[in-house]
C-alpha cells in the first residue's frame, strides 16, 4: 500500500517546490535586476537641479516617494516631475534653471508640501538652500569677460553682492593694443559658493542665446581641497608671523633692476 | 454561458443596469479619483493635490500609499508626520474594507488589466504561461530587500502602477511604454498576470486585507446554476470555489486576502448568489 503511495504523495509536492522555486528565483531575479537598473539610471544630468532643501542625491532616492506635491505647491511652476526619457529618475521632482528658474519663496512652499522629508523641513531660510552652484563656465563669450558692461547675472541675482560679486581685473586687450578709452577695465561676475544656492536666475536671464554662466550640481561644480593642505598665509596670520622666518629673496633672472616680474618698470 | 460572454444570462434576468451595478460604480471610483486629482491641473480645483503615492485632500487631508511608505522605510528614511498620519488613514481604511480594494477600486492600472482580460476573453486567447501566484510575495520581499540593500526605492524605478498614474496627472513621456507592456503582458502572455501574479503593490494590499470586514458572501450559493461566469469574470478566480462550492470551508463568505471585493460575481451572476457584506455574517439562504 504504501508503495504506490509514496510517489503520488511526492510529486505534487515536487511540483509545489518547483513552482515556488520558479515564483521566488523569477522574483529575486527581477528586483535584482530592477536593482542594478537604478544603480546605473541614478546619475542626475548636469542641468537638472533639485528642488531646495533636497537631501543629497543618494539618500534623496531613498527618501522621494514621487507624490509630487511640492510640484503642486510651486507658485512659479518651476518644478516638474521627471518622466521616463528625461534622464531624471522618473517621478523624482527637479527643475532647468534655463527654463524656469527657482523664485526662492520666503516661506518654501514645496519643502512645506513634501510628506516624506525628502526636502528637508530643517531648511527654513531659503538663503541657507543648496540647491546648485552657478558657474560661469564660458569666459570667452561671456560680455563681461570681453570687456563689456553686461552685468545681468549679477544684477538678477537674488543674494547680489554675496552670491556674485563683481571683481575688476585689469584688460589684457589694453596691454596689447595700448591704452583706448573704449577699453575700460573687465568686471568679472564671480562666484561665491558658500551664498550661492542654485536658484538659477542668473542662467535664466543670461542674455547670450546659450548661457555662460550655468548652474550646475555641487559635485559637478566643485572641487574640493585637499585635507592636509595648509595655505601659507593663513597659518601666518593665524600664528601672527611667518613660521618659517624671513625668506631670502633671490634675483629673478633677466629683471635685474626691476621691482617685480611682471611689474611696470 | 459561454465563457467568451459571461454575464449573457444576469443581463436578461436583471436587466443590463442591474447587471453592471458594481462595475459601473467601480468604474466610477476610479474615474472619480482621476478627475478629483486632474481638476486642479485642468481646471484650477484644487481638490486633491499629489497622486496616489502621496496626497492632500482640500489642503487637510493627507493620504500616503502603505506599499511606498513600507519602500521608504526599507530604504532606511523617516518620514514627516503628515506622510505617517497619511498611511495610519489609509491602512486603516483598507483594513476595514478589503486591501486589494485599493486594486479594483482606486488603481488606474485596473482598467489597462480588465481591458485585456476582457479582450483576451473575446478573442478566446488561451496561450502563455502564468507565473505562479505567489511570485507576487516573493516580488514584495525582494522589492522590500533591494530597498533595504541599495538604500533607493529600486521598485520605484519601474513600478508600471505608480508611473501610470503620475503620467496621468503629471504627463506621461515614455511611461506609455510600461502601461502598454503591462497590457500585453496581460493580453498575450499570462491571462491576468499582472495585477493576479506580479504586482507587488497588490500582494502588499492583500496582505493587508487578511482582516478586513467588508467581504463577498455566496449567500445563495443553493441557488447556483454552474453557469461559471463568475469564474470567468474573476480577476482571482481560485477565491470562489472555497465559498460557492465549500471547498475546505463551511461557511459562505470569501475570505481569501486575493479578493479584490470587486463585485463583479455580484453582477454577472444571474441567481443573485452574491452578495457584499460583513465577514461576520455567514448566513445562508
Amino acid at each position: 500500500m504504501s508503495e504506490p503511495a509514496k510517489p503520488a504523495a511526492s510529486a505534487p509536492r515536487r511540483r509545489f517546490l518547483k513552482e515556488m522555486a520558479g515564483a521566488a528565483g523569477g522574483a529575486c531575479l527581477l528586483a535584482m535586476g530592477v536593482g542594478l537598473y537604478s544603480k546605473q539610471a541614478r546619475a542626475l544630468p548636469a542641468q537638472a537641479i533639485r528642488p531646495p532643501g533636497a537631501l543629497a542625491e543618494d539618500a534623496f532616492l531613498g527618501a522621494c516617494i514621487r507624490c509630487g506635491l511640492c510640484v503642486r505647491d510651486c507658485p512659479y511652476d518651476t518644478l516638474r516631475l521627471a518622466t521616463p526619457g528625461d534622464g531624471v529618475v522618473s517621478g523624482t521632482p527637479y527643475f532647468t534653471a534655463r527654463d524656469i528658474p527657482c523664485e526662492m519663496c520666503e516661506d518654501i512652499p514645496c519643502v512645506k508640501a513634501c510628506p516624506s522629508g525628502a526636502l528637508d523641513h530643517g531648511l527654513t531660510d531659503i538663503r541657507q538652500a543648496d540647491m546648485g552652484i552657478a558657474v560661469l563656465i564660458d569666459q570667452e563669450n561671456c560680455l563681461n569677460f570681453l570687456g563689456m558692461r553686461c552685468d545681468v547675472c549679477y544684477r538678477v541675482c537674488p543674494v547680489i553682492d554675496k552670491a556674485i560679486t563683481l571683481e575688476m581685473r585689469r584688460n589684457p586687450r589694453e596691454e596689447r593694443e595700448g591704452p583706448a578709452t573704449t577699453r575700460h577695465a573687465m568686471l568679472i561676475p564671480t562666484v561665491h559658493a558658500d551664498t550661492c544656492t542654485g536658484c538659477g536666475k542668473c542662467e535664466k536671464s543670461c542674455i547670450l542665446p546659450e548661457a555662460a554662466i550655468k548652474v550646475l550640481p555641487a559635485h559637478i561644480a566643485r572641487g574640493a581641497p585637499a585635507d592636509h593642505y595648509r595655505r601659507g598665509w593663513e597659518e601666518k596670520s593665524k600664528a601672527g608671523g611667518s613660521l618659517i622666518g624671513d625668506q631670502v629673496k633671490l634675483p629673478v633672472r633677466g629683471l635685474d633692476g626691476q621691482s617685480a616680474p611682471g611689474g611696470q618698470p | 454561458m459561454s465563457a467568451q460572454h459571461p454575464g449573457v444570462e444576469a443581463i436578461a434576468a436583471k436587466g443590463w443596469l442591474r447587471a453592471h451595478k458594481w462595475l459601473l460604480l467601480r468604474r466610477g471610483s476610479q474615474l472619480g479619483i482621476l478627475a478629483a486629482f486632474l481638476a486642479g491641473p485642468l481646471f484650477g480645483w484644487w481638490i486633491v493635490k499629489g497622486n496616489l503615492a502621496a496626497s492632500l485632500t482640500l489642503d487637510v487631508l493627507p493620504l500616503t500609499d502603505p506599499f511606498v511608505f513600507t519602500q521608504m522605510l526599507a530604504a532606511r528614511h523617516w518620514p514627516e508626520v503628515s506622510a505617517i498620519t497619511g498611511v495610519l488613514i489609509v491602512l486603516g481604511f483598507y483594513l476595514l474594507v478589503g486591501g486589494r480594494v485599493f486594486c479594483s477600486w482606486a488603481c488606474p492600472m485596473n482598467v489597462v488589466t480588465d481591458a485585456a482580460s476582457w479582450l483576451r476573453r473575446r478573442l478566446g486567447l488561451k496561450g502563455g504561461r502564468t507565473p505562479h501566484d505567489a511570485t507576487r510575495l516573493w516580488l514584495l520581499g525582494a522589492v522590500l530587500l533591494a530597498a533595504a540593500i541599495t538604500g533607493r526605492l529600486v521598485w520605484e524605478w519601474v513600478n508600471p502602477v505608480s508611473m501610470l498614474m503620475r503620467g496621468l496627472v503629471f504627463g506621461f513621456g515614455a511611461a506609455w511604454v510600461f502601461v502598454i507592456g503591462v497590457f500585453l503582458y496581460d493580453l498575450l502572455l499570462a491571462g491576468r498576470g499582472w495585477c493576479g501574479h506580479v504586482c507587488p503593490m497588490g500582494a502588499f494590499y492583500g496582505l493587508l486585507g487578511k482582516v478586513a470586514l467588508l467581504r463577498v458572501s455566496a449567500h445563495r450559493r443553493s441557488a447556483c446554476n454552474d453557469c461559471m461566469d463568475c469564474f470567468a469574470v474573476c480577476p482571482e478566480p481560485q477565491v470562489i470555489r472555497p465559498a460557492l462550492k465549500a471547498a475546505g470551508q463551511t461557511h459562505p463568505v470569501i475570505l481569501e486576502s486575493a479578493c479584490t471585493n470587486c463585485g463583479r460575481c455580484i453582477d454577472v451572476c444571474s441567481q443573485d448568489v452574491f452578495r457584499l457584506g460583513s465577514r461576520f455574517n455567514r448566513s445562508e439562504q
